[in-house]
């Protein structure tokens, strides 16, 4: 099933929902750039106006990999593995004698994970990074003889490889989904997955922007307000209700699965955001111009993916 | 003037950044075409890969990094350190062992090797440390830097600040794992007049670690 962008007028439809929303922001964005009269007004919108502009590449990236089909979008979320675990392991430190792991997690694991997936085999893909992963990583490192922080640098490769490569995997797992009536509207899952959390972020970044008032957790997060949570979440679980006609949903199962993906979106956001001030930092890197590091961007879906994945293989999948 | 750009230059460095995800800043001065000698800490063999390949195109085509002999002289790296970034190979801590007289002798030969590679209008990328550290210390620098720019006092001194290659490529590995680095460019130094080695080399080495950033974004 090669190109299902093509095949898929309900797909299609979904991304010219998306191409809407993006020719909407920039015409604010301009708008927003005329009216901001101060120099921090001016900066926030600058700030603003990059984030649409990397969010019209990302969006095509995107499409471009729904266009290749199924090993397209593999390797475009292979690629953000790969890409995300790089920024995590920068940030965090590992000692000399960590090596010859790295080099595991990076050219072996992730890779391996993301080749299971292409072959559907869903039994070792489920078991792969927490069973196998997590033991071989705390002996390699062992072997390599160095005792040092030990417990902590198997802890820390452990968990940069459940978010960065494990967790993430999720996304692209939906379409070894078969739910019946819907073998082949997988991707549409996908892209469902990926519009509802990152719309969540959109909509909790401009709801907090707006009437954010009170802090959730300063010092962690100095952006998270709970009225741009609240009202973020809200929004996002009526647009996910409102495109249920795209998924074996019904618009209620819809808003509910939407709410699922904010909320736990959110804890993810809260939890790479807590490694970066540990950290020290602000963004874990400057790939995407305005919004910091791929991971940045995306660890709102590493958590949310596996569990709507297993939601969805759950309750849909007989 | 013509000069011999190998076809392969632009994808290789290319590759370099990709691997080394390098962050350049240039804090101090800007890319410009005029002579220089960028000196920079030593952590890795990727140091003067990536430094090479962080600079623009027309600037990578004059500047030549000088490296240890004994590692980039035999097979694909002879061909990569020779005919890609045109390397100036020279003989590790050169003035460093054996009698004295030897020494400054061996040292001497280095320092006339460097200045013609100069010419009138290339530049060098040279690390005064002498051998690679393990990231943590930058190493007290070696004279060759004090020699080269009394040498050659018309040439502008830039110096640089590597980070994170230690970890991206080790002493003794041979796979780089693919972290982020960067590399920062400081404001170019000159020897002063009546400034003595050590004064200078300590100067040079301080203005290097000045420029650690120390994490990444």
């Amino acid at each position: 099933m090669s190109g299902p962008l093509l095949k898929d007028p309900q797909l299609a439809w979904l991304f010219c929902g998306v191409l809407v929303l993006l020719v909407l922001a920039s015409v604010i964005g301009a708008a927003l750039r005329r009216a901001a009269k101060s120099d921090s007004s001016r900066a926030a919108v600058q700030n603003l106006n990059a984030r649409i502009r990397a969010w019209w590449i990302m969006c095509a990236i995107f499409a471009l990999t729904l266009l290749v089909g199924r090993i397209g979008t593999l390797i475009f979320f292979g690629l953000l593995s790969f890409l995300a675990l790089r920024e995590y392991l920068t940030l965090v430190p590992t000692r000399r004698a960590d090596h010859r792991t790295l080099l595991w997690s990076f050219f072996i694991i992730t890779p391996f994970q993301y080749y299971l997936i292409a072959i559907s085999w869903y039994g070792f893909f489920a078991i792969l990074i927490p069973t196998f992963a997590f033991l071989f990583i705390p002996t390699r490192i062992a072997l390599a003889g160095d005792p040092q922080h030990f417990l902590e640098r198997a802890a820390k490769i452990s968990f940069g490889l459940m978010v960065c490569s494990y967790c993430l995997s999720h996304a692209p797992a939906l379409l070894m989904l078969s739910i019946p009536g819907f073998q082949t509207h997988a991707p549409r899952l996908l892209l469902y997955l990926v519009l509802v959390d990152q719309m969540s972020d959109v909509l909790q970044y401009v709801w907090g922007k707006l009437i954010g008032r009170h802090k959730i957790a300063p010092v962690i997060s100095p952006n998270k307000t709970w009225e741009g949570f609240v009202g973020g979440v809200a929004t996002a679980t009526l647009l996910g209700a409102g495109i249920w006609w795209a998924t074996p949903f019904t618009p209620l199962q819809s808003a509910e699965l939407s709410l699922v993906i904010a909320l736990v979106g959110f804890s993810g956001g809260l939890v790479m955001s807590a490694i970066k001030r540990d950290a020290g930092v602000k963004d874990y890197g400057g790939m995407i111009e305005g919004h910091g590091g791929i991971l940045d961007r995306i660890d709102s879906l590493c958590f949310a993916a596996p569990v709507f994945f297993h939601l969805v293989r759950y309750l849909f999948v007989p | 003037m013509t000069r011999s750009v190998h076809p392969l230059a632009g994808a290789i460095a290319a590759l370099g950044r990709f691997v080394s995800g390098v962050q350049v800043r240039w804090d101090g001065c800007q890319p410009q075409p005029r002579q220089r000698v960028y000196f920079a800490n030593h952590t890795s063999h990727l140091d003067f890969v990536v430094l090479w390949s962080a600079l623009p195109a027309g600037l990578r085509a004059v500047t030549r990094p000088v490296a240890a002999k004994d590692y980039w002289e035999k097979g694909l790296r002879a061909y990569l350190a020779l005919r890609v970034f045109r390397a100036v190979l020279v003989a590790r801590g050169a003035g460093a062992r054996g009698d004295p007289e030897q020494t400054r002798a061996a040292g001497h030969a280095v320092i006339e090797i460097l200045a013609e590679a100069l010419g009138q209008t290339d530049s060098l990328i040279f690390f005064p440390e002498g051998t690679r550290g393990t990231g943590e210390e930058v190493a007290p620098f070696r004279s060759g830097l004090y020699h080269l720019a009394r040498r050659r006092p018309d040439v502008q001194l830039v110096p640089a600040y590597l980070e994170n290659l230690n970890r991206i490529l080790p002493k003794g590995e041979v796979l780089p794992v693919p972290l982020v680095s960067s590399l920062t460019f400081g404001q170019p130094i000159h020897l002063a007049a009546d400034e003595t080695k050590t004064a200078f080399l300590a100067r040079a080495r301080e203005v290097v670690c000045r420029l650690r950033r120390g994490g990444l974004a």
